[in-house]
């Protein structure tokens, strides 16, 4: 409330005068983009809230508050996500299909970024070249291909488990890329070079020094693969063969097109909590990690969890 | 001779990963689309062989979207929904980024990671949560009854075109507020300064500094969205239960999940992609552009 204050320059003056410098004053507060931004924040959030509410109401209703129950994550013999095969199986299948991801395509990616990150010889343009382009590919894009080369090419990986990890994987590789090659820019290359003075080869600068620097990007990479997996629909679907290789986000969307129940609403609030306790513990763990190194606030650190 | 073979060494699981799984798919899309049909079975028959490649299937989607042709109409909605959810995410997004880069103060923070946060909620839970809002009796429709907005519930979820470009909104804004704020908080203030000092008024130092100095966050933003929107066929499946309101997403999932013939979404997608690909192009070109001008005004 005292920014506020401060940010009034002519305090003392008629209220009309105050108003003009209210105006005039470039580094003022307007009150219309104030209540825009709050209103926009509230607009995106509340929903969800809202969302979140109805998965414990005690009726078969979504859209009429009766009582508080938890009978849509277990109390109901049927119906529950506890109880109910089809969610619980979506549920682990989430779970798998992002930690598989995190296992294969954070190591592929933490090589890729250093290799690219050094690398300055033929073939490295197209290597950098080709590590953009599944940012910037429509999911729908993609999900046909590796569908098509699935059911045309290499036959012998069937649509279902191994092929939707083998797509998470696919879209993972270059979030891990972008988030450890800010990281290996910003440690820059002194401490390789302190090592080789030292006399390290290559490979214990890499094993002994670099490595140990990269552990906050690894870590946030981690938790942002693990996230965009598990929250990841397009190529979960395109890929899946349905039955119990459906995820969390196919049995919300086939849902809302049918007549839910707030049972839904359980299960997505529960895939919401872990994905949210993931970033929150990959974001922890960064700071403390980069603790005494930074010089800037937030920009850099929520620059790897702004994407 | 090791240390020449180091990086590129360290880069070869995921160059290879992506040249088997992104590359060759890719070429597989290619090979089916360029293929032919199975005259029986109606399964694609992909052709390998570049010179031998088959036109007929493309050409033939082309003439449908073409005017005159029956997924025009298709095409044009595509076009104009997300031309529409653009400039609205553009008209919301700007004021929240613009006030959380320069006015947020010791706010910043906190605005920062509620801004955020939607971005690490999924998609279909943030569309969920709509669709349980929207429905006929619903907290939308209970809320504009009781303001007297409106007299009976209205059927949002009946396929209107206006909740389809509304979600999208929702669902997109996102990501296009995060790097709009990531240009407006670059900005250096004297240069606003040195335009107040030279006498111009808060608005054409907006106008003059703020909005050309933003501008490759504008364009990022935009190209960040609009590609993925263009490819959407979920949001308009979910928030709307009629074809009238289908985009060429959906025309490609259709003939995949319910059509007998990938073929025809196979070319289908090959010109999205190439459409898309000349978006992007334009989108080089322009941050390019700007870029430039952007040079002369740090040079003024």
């Amino acid at each position: 409330m005292t920014a506020v204050a401060e940010s009034r320059p002519t305090r003392g003056f008629s209220p009309a005068a105050r108003l003009r410098g209210w105006i005039r004053n470039p580094w003022g507060r307007p009150r219309f983009l104030v209540l825009m931004t709050w209103a926009y924040i509230l607009w995106s959030i509340v929903p969800v809230l809202i969302a979140v509410q109805f998965s414990f109401n005690g009726t078969r209703s979504r859209t009429v508050w009766d009582s508080f129950s938890t009978r849509w994550y277990w109390g109901d013999p049927v119906d529950s996500v506890w109880h109910d095969p089809t969610l619980r199986h979506a549920l682990v299948q989430s779970f798998k299909l992002a930690g598989a991801d995190v296992l294969i395509a954070v190591p592929i990616g933490v090589l890729l970024a250093l290799g690219l990150a050094r690398w300055h010889g033929r073939g490295s343009g197209a290597s950098n070249f080709i590590m953009l382009f599944p940012l910037v590919t429509p999911e729908i894009v993609m999900g046909v291909a590796l569908l098509l080369v699935f059911t045309e090419l290499f036959t012998f990986v069937h649509t279902g488990t191994t092929a939707q990890i083998l797509g998470h994987v696919t879209f993972s590789i270059s979030f891990v890329v972008v988030i450890v090659r800010g990281r290996l820019f910003s440690i820059g290359r002194q401490y390789e070079e302190a090592a080789a003075d030292l006399g390290a080869s290559p490979f214990v600068a890499l094993t002994r020094v670099l490595l140990p620097l990269l552990t906050p990007a690894i870590v946030a990479s981690a938790a942002v693969v693990f996230a965009i997996s598990a929250d990841d629909f397009v190529i979960s679907q395109w890929l899946s063969k349905g039955g119990e290789t459906d995820t969390v986000p196919i049995r919300i969307y086939s849902a809302t097109r049918a007549a839910p129940l707030p049972s839904v609403n359980a299960i997505a609030t529960i895939m919401m909590v872990s994905t949210l306790l993931i970033v929150t513990l990959g974001f922890v763990a960064w700071r403390v990690f980069t603790r005494g190194e930074r010089k800037e606030g937030a920009k850099e650190e929520l620059g790897a969890f702004g994407m | 001779m090791y240390r020449r073979w180091l990086w590129p060494s360290l880069s070869a699981p995921g160059v290879l990963w992506l040249i088997v799984l992104f590359v060759v798919p890719f070429y597989a899309v290619l090979g089916v689309a360029f293929g032919t049909v199975d005259p029986i079975l109606f399964q694609p028959v992909p052709i390998w062989n570049p010179l031998q490649w088959n036109v007929g299937w493309v050409v033939e989607v082309l003439h449908r979207l073409a005017p005159g042709g029956i997924w025009f109409d298709v095409g044009i909605r595509t076009i104009v929904y997300v031309a529409f959810s653009l400039a609205l995410c553009l008209l919301i997004g700007y004021p929240v980024a613009y006030y959380t880069a320069r006015h947020a103060g010791r706010l910043k923070g906190i605005i920062l990671i509620l801004i955020i946060l939607p971005l690490w909620i999924s998609y279909m839970m943030r569309m969920l949560a709509w669709v349980n809002l929207l429905q006929t009796d619903g907290y939308v429709n209970r809320f504009l009854m009781f303001t007297h907005v409106l007299s009976q519930p209205r059927g949002w979820l009946e396929g209107s075109s206006s909740t389809v470009i509304f979600a999208l909104v929702y669902g997109y804004i996102p990501y296009l507020i995060l790097p709009l704020f990531a240009s407006l908080d670059r900005i250096d203030r004297s240069h606003l300064e040195a335009a107040r000092d030279l006498g111009a008024s808060p608005w054409s130092a907006f106008r003059h500094v703020t909005l050309p100095l933003s501008k490759t966050g504008i364009l990022g933003g935009a190209v960040l969205i609009t590609l993925p929107m263009f490819g959407d066929y979920f949001t308009p499946n979910i928030v709307s239960p009629t074809p009238k309101t289908s985009m060429i997403g959906n025309q490609i999932d259709l003939y995949f999940h319910g059509g007998p013939q990938p073929t025809v979404g196979a070319a289908l997608t090959i010109l999205l992609a190439a459409f898309l690909t000349l978006l992007m192009l334009y989108y080089m070109w322009s941050i390019h552009r700007a870029q430039r001008d952007v040079g002369a005004v740090g040079a003024l």
